[in-house]
């Protein structure tokens, strides 16, 4: 109960701006925050107020993983890397061959997601493969 | 000695409470079997069954409060009911826990994608938790620490990290 009270300003900012299917439990003394928020903004907000409470993540007491309602299959997903290419592999995984890449702002389409780390995209070119999805968000 | 003088009455004693039952309620049980379960429609879980006006109730409840509900609405369902038997068992359900990853051999695979662009640190697991070590640019630490938490950990320990 501890953690969800340091961690109160995030939770309550989480609810306010609409995550969905909001679930929080403190497990093993690290609060385990998941949910779905409705739009990227709201999740980098979401990471801007939990880097508030604790600068630098240092505490290691909070694993949140919020997804973004809008990144959903067939949807347009911009490229924002800082400012590499992104690779696109053959596999979901760095140990797959490379097949093609996306430039820094490159608009591509989101086909399905392997996993939450893993999404498999076509370019305009028609390149298919996976990227890592750290490097996708919603147009 | 007493015994003599109470046994009598133990006696005229059983032979009402045998006679009870014999009574005809005026609803038969089937009738009063369907009277309840339209009340307990709204309770998912719960079965009836009634015996000479007696009901009974078994299945789960999520709260002492809904399991006296369905009670004071089961007695109500009609006069004829004579009691009701309350079976129902309070569980109290927990929230759905939250599912950690703590196989280190899936959670080393993904470290290895989520820290491949970050060359400066250099991340271990154990026993479900990610420790990390190195120097990073402070604006890189939430996209790090964003890909390691999607891994679903126990614990991301970025404590010995050194932002710049």
């Amino acid at each position: 109960m501890a953690l969800q009270e340091k961690y109160k300003v995030l939770l309550d900012t989480a609810r306010s701006l609409g995550t969905k299917d909001l679930n929080f439990a403190e497990q093993d003394g690290v609060l385990q925050i998941r949910g779905t928020a409705p739009s990227a903004d709201v999740k980098n907000k979401l990471w801007e107020v939990y880097g508030n409470i604790d600068p630098n993540f240092a505490s290691g007491d909070v694993v949140m993983d919020v997804d973004v309602t809008t990144e959903v299959p067939g949807s347009q997903v911009k490229v924002i890397t800082d400012s590499s290419n992104l690779n696109i592999r053959k596999g979901p995984g760095t140990d797959q061959p490379i097949v093609g890449k996306a430039a820094k702002d490159e608009i591509i389409t989101l086909i399905s997601k392997a996993n939450d780390q893993w999404w498999l995209v076509r370019t305009k070119d028609n390149e298919e493969g996976y990227c890592y999805a750290q490097y996708l968000q919603t147009v | 000695m007493k015994l003599k003088r109470v046994f009598p009455m133990l006696m005229m004693a059983g032979t009402l409470v045998a006679a009870m039952p014999s009574c005809k309620s005026k609803v038969s049980d089937a009738d009063l079997k369907a009277k309840v379960e339209t009340v307990i429609t709204s309770h998912q879980g719960i079965t009836t069954s009634v015996k000479d006006g007696v009901v009974t109730l078994e299945g789960f409840a999520s709260s002492e409060a809904e399991k006296a509900q369905i009670e004071t609405d089961v007695k109500a369902a009609d006069k004829s009911i004579k009691s009701v038997v309350n079976n129902i068992i309070v569980q109290v359900t927990a929230p759905a826990a939250i599912s950690v990853n703590t196989v280190d051999e899936s959670l080393a695979k993904g470290i290895v994608d989520a820290t491949k662009d970050f060359p400066t640190v250099q991340a271990t697991v154990k026993d479900g938790i990610i420790t990390v070590t190195g120097t990073i640019e402070k604006a890189k630490l939430v996209t790090l620490k964003q890909a390691l938490d999607n891994l679903h950990p126990k614990k991301v320990d970025l404590s010995a990290v050194v932002t710049k």
